[in-house]
């Protein structure tokens, strides 16, 4: 089991004649997803090798039964894109684009939060589910099957922790890619209630950084409604406070969103913190037995 | 973006704040001038990106030309914090009856916007939220909504009834500022009820989002007005995330979340970074060319740790890049360099062929950042 995306995902790529939409797509594709079509206004009628394009996403889940949407759009339009697939009817949103206002988001935000419908990102990474499908950049050939859910704020993250796993032994069932701005979709709190969840997923392994207290709210959710196994991590012990760390929301503001009180949130609750990633690796394993 | 506070008064008056007369000074003389124009009393106030100004000197209430000129020398001679200023805003001293605070953030907990006011005035809002939170009143703004006049209602409910209506008016020009303006921040502390009943903003703190300067041109310019570190401003042009820091191991990672990693591991290994560098996806000569060049500039550096972990980027195009930066550039200290990910044995590989004299070679994260650390200590790898 996986959650999120899986081999049931039939994805409809936002942006696919862009240069990074089509190189990803294609990769996706390659490693098993079913990509089913693709959006790029005033081009519809043609093809992404072999991939039919439509000028609407409304189109393209008539015509092919999509329900997920993967965007490459350009950060001043791809607000705008979320909320198209939103009415469209998907069920999934991954929003790989960097750079939108947060104000556009927080409209974003406020209309999603009243549907039937999962927005993870925007500035992600995506979401794979080892062997079955990936839905965004995370390289699938570091990836493999197994028991291990990981969520992440950060890209590369995930790309470090998951080697490390490998390195153990330790597959995942599906890793997410949270995104690294001040407004975005699912946070540690959603991606925490899936694996629960999820029977394919024995221990949970979230990767958080510095700034907002997304890792404070799932510490709280965590000692009320976990009962898997979490093993933490936080990124930017070593950030001086008011510098922005390369993402929107790694910011350390006054004496909020500091990576030792996200740590130290998260043990009171239980949840085991590794120092480096190496460490988080491990103390998964001993989680799972 | 951080705005002065003249520049945000500018953006308050344009959108019908009341706020003091005020004038820019760059010299003692202009704030000596400026006090005359002003009625020869003036409120004397450093203008800097950071708060606090009230406690640390940055404001101080003259009642001469001279003394305004005084405590304009005295804040350009010795800046304030460690920041240089080159510039002070003079303003008229009001008769004050009563301060307040109040504010709208961006509330990336909720997604949405949170207006605050409190009656108590001229207070460290975080203190105040600490020790007293129930004398702050908190509004949720539903941006699909908007401010409504039950929302001034409740806020402007906390303060004395001769000055709610002064007050809501100021409310609902915040408010407009967020959504024209794209703020993510806009403070007024303290909000004041003067004398005469009117209700005007003393100060203005105004944080505008990065990623909206494309809708406002006008507000770009402003940065210009900003001090910025050269090494930070030629990484920047270079399109690195790039951030100084005051250790000696000079850094260079992808990806934001893998590189502050690498700043801990690092520190856990004995030594501290001397910045944070994120080339992002890119792997050409161009970006290792100038990466290594900016954090070379840094006297402080003495070994520099390289930490890639490849996803789009390939490691072997990493490599190449590295080699080829180093025939342009001299390293005076050794480097070591990490690859994990697409094409890292390739990678790998193509460095240990080059055997470059100041490359040290590492196969995982921790060893690297152990070898970088004893490097810098005692320029020998353990």
């Amino acid at each position: 089991m996986t959650v999120f995306v899986g081999s049931d995902t039939r994805l409809v790529v936002q942006g696919i004649t862009g240069r990074e939409g089509t190189f990803h797509t294609l990769r996706n594709r390659a490693y098993g997803t079913q990509v089913v079509a693709g959006v790029t206004p005033g081009k519809a009628g043609g093809d992404v090798e072999g991939i039919p394009v439509f000028d609407t996403v409304v189109d393209a889940v008539r015509e092919t039964g999509a329900n997920a949407s993967m965007i490459f759009v350009p950060p001043r339009f791809a607000a705008e894109a979320i909320l198209e697939s939103a009415d469209a009817g998907v069920d999934l949103i991954v929003c790989i684009t960097e750079g939108i206002p947060v104000g556009d988001m927080a409209t974003v935000h406020s209309y999603v939060k009243g549907l039937d419908v999962t927005l993870v990102g925007p500035n992600c990474p995506g979401v794979i589910s080892p062997g079955e499908a990936n839905v965004g950049i995370i390289p699938g050939e570091i990836c493999t099957p197994g028991r291990v859910g990981l969520v992440s704020r950060s890209g590369t993250l995930v790309y470090q922790i998951v080697h490390e796993l490998t390195q153990l032994g330790l597959g995942q069932s599906t890793c997410i890619g949270m995104g690294g701005d001040p407004v975005h979709g699912i946070g540690f709190i959603e991606s925490l209630a899936a694996f629960q969840d999820d029977p394919g997923t024995d221990v949970v392994a979230m990767v958080g950084e510095i700034g907002g207290d997304d890792e404070e709210r799932a510490a709280a959710y965590i000692a009320d409604n976990v009962t898997k196994p979490v093993v933490g991590y936080i990124a930017g012990f070593e950030a001086p406070p008011g510098k922005r760390m390369g993402h929107a929301g790694a910011i350390v503001t006054g004496s909020k969103g500091t990576a030792a009180a996200k740590a130290e949130a998260l043990e009171a609750a239980g949840v085991r913190v590794g120092r480096t990633p190496s460490q988080v690796a491990e103390l998964v394993q001993a989680a799972a037995g | 973006m951080d705005l002065y506070e003249h520049q945000g008064k500018d953006i308050f008056r344009a959108q019908g704040i009341p706020t003091p007369r005020g004038i820019v000074a760059g010299t003692p003389e202009e704030a000596a001038a400026a006090t005359v124009e002003l009625g020869g009393r003036s409120v004397v106030k450093v203008q800097v990106q950071i708060g606090g100004r009230g406690k640390g000197g940055g404001v101080v209430l003259v009642d001469s030309p001279e003394r305004a000129a005084e405590e304009a020398g005295r804040m350009f001679r010795e800046g304030f914090g460690d920041l240089t200023v080159d510039r002070i805003l003079i303003e008229e001293l009001l008769p004050i009856a009563k301060e307040f605070y109040t504010s709208f953030v961006l509330d990336r907990a909720t997604g949405d916007h949170l207006a605050m006011m409190t009656a108590e005035g001229g207070v460290d809002i975080e203190e105040l939220a600490r020790t007293r939170p129930e004398a702050i009143r908190r509004v949720h703004v539903d941006p699909m909504l908007g401010l409504r006049m039950y929302h001034v209602r409740e806020l402007t409910g906390t303060l004395p009834l001769d000055a709610r209506e002064g007050a809501a008016d100021v409310v609902r020009k915040l408010y407009a500022i967020l959504g024209e303006q794209d703020a993510t921040l806009v403070e007024v502390n303290p909000l004041v009820l003067l004398e005469d009943g009117a209700v005007v903003a003393l100060d203005a703190k105004v944080t505008i989002d990065d990623n909206a300067l494309w809708r406002h041109p006008d507000l770009q310019e402003l940065s210009a007005a900003f001090p910025i570190d050269p090494v930070e401003a030629r990484a920047r042009d270079a399109g690195l995330q790039y951030v100084k820091l005051d250790g000696e191991v000079g850094i260079i990672g992808n990806g934001a979340g893998l590189v502050m990693s690498t700043l801990d591991v690092v520190a856990q290994a004995g030594a501290k970074a001397a910045n944070f560098l994120d080339i992002g996806g890119g792997a050409s000569v161009e970006t290792m060319s100038t990466s290594l060049e900016v954090i070379l500039s840094d006297p402080a550096v003495k070994a520099v740790l390289i930490n890639i972990f490849g996803g789009i980027t390939r490691c072997d195009l990493v490599a190449q890049g590295i080699l080829e930066a180093l025939v342009r550039i001299d390293a005076h200290v050794p480097i070591v360099v990490r690859l994990d990910g697409t094409n890292a044995r390739l990678g790998r590989e193509i460095l240990s062929g080059a055997a470059h004299p100041r490359i040290v070679p590492a196969t995982t994260m921790l060893e690297a950042a152990q070898k970088a650390a004893d490097l810098a200590n005692d320029g020998e790898a353990a």
